[in-house]
């Protein structure tokens, strides 16, 4: 076994492990984005049905191959979105979404990350795919969040091909 | 950490109406008639210092001999040759560190790619010291490439440590074939066995296999924790690794501990007197519950060998789709303990490295689930969990969703 470290979360992981809000693919999503890699063993799927008129979520969705922490996470992130418009969803942070589930431990808090990561390219998706006004508040860099996300599918690049024979 | 979170994590958990325990790899309990040899060692007797020149003194010393001798002899091995330690950790370290004072002109540690961490990270430890670390690959099923062994040995060879039963996969290693190789090259390479997961369960003569050391545990036999063995062959002067005030044992400097050591013979001697009927117990146990998990549930694949290759009380697979913290997680909240080599479970949050030298892609490596069976595991624990890890992973695979992997 590798070596481990005590994991003892807030009851509110365990709460949105048992019942996750917003579960699931959703058919009638304007738009889907994945972030994180099968290989480090963390991938969040965040589905978005957007009012083009608005610029708000009128509902999200996720999926998650991933644990406990990042389950939750994401069902945390879906339920701060609400019914946000885009640009108020994009500034959830990772730290948000931590506190939500009454702090990730520390070793865990890329899963808040990887969330938010996902959140962010969705709506850049929706920017550049979908409604081709890009607006202002839009950073032309990626954010913290988003890279974070990358570093990790690029780790697991590295991974694959230190591991796979 | 806050208890107090801990607590009502707990109390959110819940406990399910009925329970199956197969964590045995990371942690035990005794049963009765342990415990009830260790309590006379706590409450009335033994409690002195053996090397002590008193009645009090003397009675432990006598308590200490008669108690070790049992165990000496589940090996076919002289008391004085088995060092008494606190851990197999202690043993293998004990190994592997104290061979490089044995003969400070051989540079080179042969490991395997399986080795448990306490080997492995005790002689990568080794490297500051000018000392080079080979790793012998395994093969799918985790046995050891004795061709490679062989062509890595060569003047420069301190040490080999292969050991004698994989604790994650199962896998039974050729080990006797492998010291044979090691001895017919040459004699002076010393050869130790990390035998801690094969104790009890496989025929182990540590005089008739020729091994310099063997690593045997306590809680591995369901003894008490924080004691276990280091069989040191006669005429090897192998030295402590840490300093301090050295009483009857001399490798592991402390005072004996006699309500640990009465519990861990009281283990052996339940493990030894029904050797046979406990590992075939298992074994039927093992192919129930891992053939029945394979054939209901789909995408599962058997992580390690089959039959008689694989230890009487091992079960490890991997259930594609499924991230194992997770599964862990849902097992827990449905009564079924077990363990994952996911990345996610781990300190570094990298999978199991005995799963990726037997070729499992990390995506497998992540769905894997270690459960081992004991003499105090019941039919009726594995029907239960025959009927409900099925609903467990289905209910993973739901939250996986359609995310290909």
């Amino acid at each position: 076994m590798s070596s481990r470290i005590p994991l003892p979360y807030a009851p509110r992981v365990l709460e949105l492990f048992r019942n996750p809000q917003n579960m699931g693919h959703m058919e009638d999503a304007t738009v889907a984005a994945t972030a994180g890699s099968p290989a480090c063993g963390d991938v969040i799927v965040i589905y978005l049905k957007i009012n083009d008129k608005t610029e708000s979520v009128i509902k999200s969705s996720f999926e998650s191959y991933g644990c406990a922490s990042n389950i939750a996470s994401a069902s945390q992130l879906t339920i701060l979105i609400g019914k946000l418009t885009l640009k108020e969803a994009w500034e959830i942070t990772w730290k948000q979404v931590s506190d939500e589930l009454g702090k990730l431990p520390k070793i865990k808090s890329h899963c808040g990350s990887l969330a938010v990561g996902g959140l962010r390219r969705a709506i850049r998706k929706y920017y550049s795919e979908v409604n081709k006004k890009k607006p202002d508040w839009l950073p032309e860099e990626i954010t913290k969040d988003e890279k974070h996300a990358l570093e990790e599918e690029a780790l697991a690049e590295k991974l694959k091909k230190k591991y796979v024979l | 950490m806050k208890m107090k979170s801990v607590k009502e994590l707990l109390e959110v958990h819940g406990k399910a109406e009925k329970e199956s325990y197969f964590d045995w790899e990371n942690g035990s309990f005794v049963d009765a008639e342990v415990f009830n040899a260790m309590k006379p060692f706590f409450l009335e007797k033994g409690y002195g210092n053996p090397a002590i020149t008193h009645r009090i003194g003397w009675e432990t010393y006598e308590s200490y001999g008669i108690e070790k001798e049992k165990i000496a002899n589940s090996l076919n091995v002289d008391s004085v040759n088995l060092a008494l330690t606190f851990s197999s950790t202690e043993s293998n370290n004990i190994s592997v560190l104290g061979t490089t004072k044995l003969n400070k002109k051989r540079k080179k540690i042969i490991v395997s790619s399986v080795e448990h961490l306490s080997v492995l990270h005790a002689a990568r430890a080794l490297y500051d010291q000018g000392i080079k670390i080979e790793t012998i690959p395994v093969s799918h099923n985790g046995v050891v490439n004795l061709d490679i062994l062989q062509e890595k040995l060569d003047e420069n060879t301190l040490m080999v440590s292969l050991q004698s039963i994989n604790h994650e996969i199962g896998t039974i290693q050729p080990i006797k074939e492998a010291i044979e190789i090691v001895k017919d090259k040459d004699e002076d390479i010393y050869f130790h066995t990390d035998a801690s997961a094969a104790y009890g369960r496989i025929h182990l003569d540590f005089l008739d296999l020729n091994v310099d050391f063997g690593t045997i545990s306590s809680q591995k036999i369901l003894g008490p924790k924080s004691i276990a063995g280091l069989y040191v062959k006669d005429g090897i002067r192998l030295k402590s690794i840490y300093e301090g005030q050295l009483s009857v044992e001399t490798l592991s400097p402390d005072v004996e501990y006699m309500p640990l050591l009465a519990g861990f013979a009281k283990a052996v001697e339940i493990q030894f007197n029904k050797f046979k009927e406990i590992n075939e117990y298992t074994l039927k146990l093992r192919d129930k519950l891992m053939y029945g998990l394979q054939t209901t549930i789909p995408r599962v694949e058997i992580n390690g060998p089959e039959g008689h290759h694989r230890a009487p009380d091992n079960i490890n697979l991997s259930f594609l789709g499924c991230e194992g913290e997770a599964l862990t997680l849902e097992s827990s909240m449905n009564g079924i303990f077990a363990s994952s080599g996911s990345a996610c479970t781990s300190r570094i949050l990298m999978p199991s490295h005995i799963l990726t030298a037997i070729g499992r892609k990390p995506e497998e490596a992540h769905g894997s689930f270690l459960m081992k069976l004991t003499r105090l595991n019941t039919e009726e624990e594995v029907n239960y969990t025959l009927e409900t890890l099925p609903k467990v992973i289905k209910r993973i695979r739901s939250i996986t969703g359609g995310i290909e992997l």
